[in-house]
């Protein structure tokens, strides 16, 4: 398809989301894959072997025998300047964790994706986002893709954010809603991707001809090596991380627009907004919900509510200004979270209202728990819950302590 | 394999859809490849210039001989219903005997088609709804024609001949091109003999208006 807007060619092909993942990453060029099979991320791990496999993808992939192990071979191979991908979820992510801490602390731009998937006990393989929230805390920027082309765009955005700030990035989509659900995917050729993203150049290489020594003990305060250099301390490593997440937001927008540019598809707005133009009432979720949401909305428009639909496309660092500009006319939030963080809400709701505390925008928030453990969510769900919490501004509560759940108790 | 529907954006589909969103449910068992004939009319009505289109398996572990479905959406914009079809248009069942399970035809629309693996007549399934219904024989036409795959019936194809002929939503060319897309070369032509062979022999019992 010739795309009038960017004039960039590109081949349109029916695809679920694990190839559109694996096909993001064949074209970003990584140089090193390990990772290690689990449900419902397995045909990621397939697709990329046989893409090595006959010549089309010049990597290394490397068995591993836990993910544990596939995300220490993406950091050493990082330290060593290749560009590295792995995928997993749930139980693999959590199996990660220690090593996705290493990753983020020692400032490798390595891409993960993570195929949404609910975690045990009791076993479940099917979809939630309780597996990447669990990691929420370890200094990794988090993307969620509301479809298959949102995929494939940001697994290609994710290498050239990681690379500019120096932060890994998790690229989260939907287990099965999304990752094995063939829709229509445009494919960017690999001469557009290499103009876009440029060959990795390492800001450290591990080199054996010439030794350094990674990830010394570091003590809480600063102190002179052994050249007379006065080097900084944990805190001011963790802070700097941290001022590398705040600032990020300015380069994943810089991105998304040169992404647009070029493909078409632009991603510089860091939230997805649906008829927000005159809504008072909005309704929040992310990732694939974010799209059932707009069916939702304009049931709810059809009533005669002045709904709109906020995606949240970037989990974090958090884009609280935007959420606040974005959120400046509502009069009633309604928080879809397929996460819990248990005894408090979802996680997405904590950070809505941390956003709105002290601004000018005084908006009721009603929190709903939906699709934990593949549970359907469907839009006539989502705009009864909506009714309902509308309902329930008669109450006079504008915040309620504790999330309502839609399920059978 | 995928294949490319380049060629066919931006034309005006040509087909029996005139609706917003159009919802097929396959039922089968696993490894009749209700899965592939779900994706197989996806990418057919993809290349008839449908730009919305998904196809997805049901969710979950799926085992040989156990009842699976799939789902098939179809619409002139992108699909952004992400959730479970319950108000299918045509349900398509590959195994006669799943009719007695539950919550095979339910939520089938008024005036939708059931479609039918099944040598006898419509009317003589035992179904009763406010739908259309259509039979073929697709097993018989399958061991006639000797496609088998490590001995299993694979009717996945020879189905979508009684698909087309009752429901119009797809043409047969687009079918057959996306098959040839999706098929290795050798399998193609039994495919597609399978397929017009189901056609002819449809019987189709619709609904009195």
């Amino acid at each position: 398809m010739i795309d009038k807007k960017s004039g960039s060619n590109s081949d349109i092909q029916i695809l679920d989301g694990n190839r559109a993942a694996a096909i993001g990453a064949k074209l970003s060029r990584v140089q090193v894959i390990a990772a290690y099979p689990i449900t419902p991320q397995t045909p990621v791990t397939e697709a990329l072997s046989e893409f090595v496999e006959r010549g089309e993808l010049d990597a290394q992939y490397i068995a591993v025998e836990s993910e544990h192990s596939a995300l220490a071979v993406c950091t050493s191979a990082s330290i060593a300047g290749a560009r590295a991908f792995t995928a997993t979820s749930s139980h693999g992510l959590a199996y990660m964790h220690e090593m996705l801490h290493w990753a983020a602390g020692t400032r490798l731009p390595l891409v993960l994706a993570c195929v949404n998937r609910a975690i045990g006990a009791p076993w479940n393989v099917l979809n939630d986002q309780q597996d990447s929230i669990s990691q929420r805390d370890t200094g990794w920027i988090q993307i969620y893709a509301r479809n298959n082309q949102e995929i494939l765009d940001s697994v290609i955005q994710a290498y050239k954010i990681a690379e500019t700030v120096y932060v890994p990035v998790m690229i989260c989509y939907d287990g099965y809603i999304l990752s094995h659900t063939e829709m229509p995917v445009a494919i960017p050729l690999q001469q557009d991707v290499d103009r876009f993203l440029p060959q990795y150049r390492p800001h450290t290489i591990l080199d054996s001809s010439n030794p350094k020594n990674y990830n010394l003990v570091t003590l809480a305060n600063p102190r002179i090596n052994a050249e007379g250099v006065l080097c900084h301390g944990y805190m001011e490593l963790r802070y700097l991380l941290q001022e590398a997440l705040q600032n990020s937001r300015e380069t994943i927008r810089k991105v998304g627009q040169e992404f647009g540019e070029l493909f078409g598809r632009s991603y510089t707005d860091l939230l997805w907004k649906e008829k927000m133009e005159d809504a008072d009432i909005v309704i929040v979720a992310m990732g694939s919900l974010a799209m059932e949401a707009i069916v939702a909305s304009k049931m709810l428009r059809e009533e005669g509510y002045k709904t709109g639909v906020l995606g949240l496309r970037l989990f974090r660092p958090f884009p609280k200004a935007d959420v606040l500009k974005a959120l400046s006319k509502s009069r009633l939030v309604v928080i879809f979270d397929k996460n819990i963080s248990y005894g408090s809400e979802g996680a997405v709701c904590s950070e809505i209202k941390a956003a709105l505390y002290g601004s000018q925008v005084n908006a009721a928030i009603r929190n709903f728990i939906v699709g934990l453990g593949g549970r359907d969510v469907t839009a006539r769900e989502m705009a009864d819950a909506v009714k309902k919490s509308i309902a329930s501004l008669t109450e006079g509560v504008p915040n309620k302590g504790y999330p309502e759940w839609i399920c059978h108790i | 394999m995928e294949i490319t529907g380049a060629n066919a954006m931006g034309t005006n589909p040509s087909t029996n859809i005139n609706k917003s969103l159009y919802e097929i449910r396959w039922h089968g068992r696993g490894g009749q490849g209700a899965i592939t004939a779900a994706k197989i009319v996806a990418q057919a009505a993809f290349l008839e210039g449908y730009r919305g289109v998904t196809a997805a398996p049901s969710f979950g572990a799926e085992r040989r001989g156990a009842p699976v479905s799939a789902s098939t959406r179809i619409s002139q914009e992108p699909v952004m219903v992400m959730s479970q079809v319950e108000n299918p248009d045509v349900v398509v069942v590959l195994d006669q005997t799943l009719l007695k399970r539950d919550g095979v035809t339910s939520g089938l629309s008024t005036g939708g088609w059931l479609i039918v693996n099944s040598g006898v007549d419509p009317k003589e399934l035992g179904v009763e709804g406010r739908f259309n219904i259509a039979t073929a024989d697709a097993t018989r036409v399958c061991q006639e024609l000797g496609l088998i795959v490590s001995g299993l019936i694979v009717v996945n194809t020879a189905i979508l001949g009684a698909f087309i002929r009752a429901t119009k939503a797809v043409s047969m060319p687009s079918v057959e091109k996306a098959i040839k897309g999706r098929f290795p070369k050798e399998a193609v032509e039994i495919n597609l003999a399978a397929i017009a062979r189901t056609y002819e022999m449809t019987k189709l019992e619709e609904l009195r208006k």
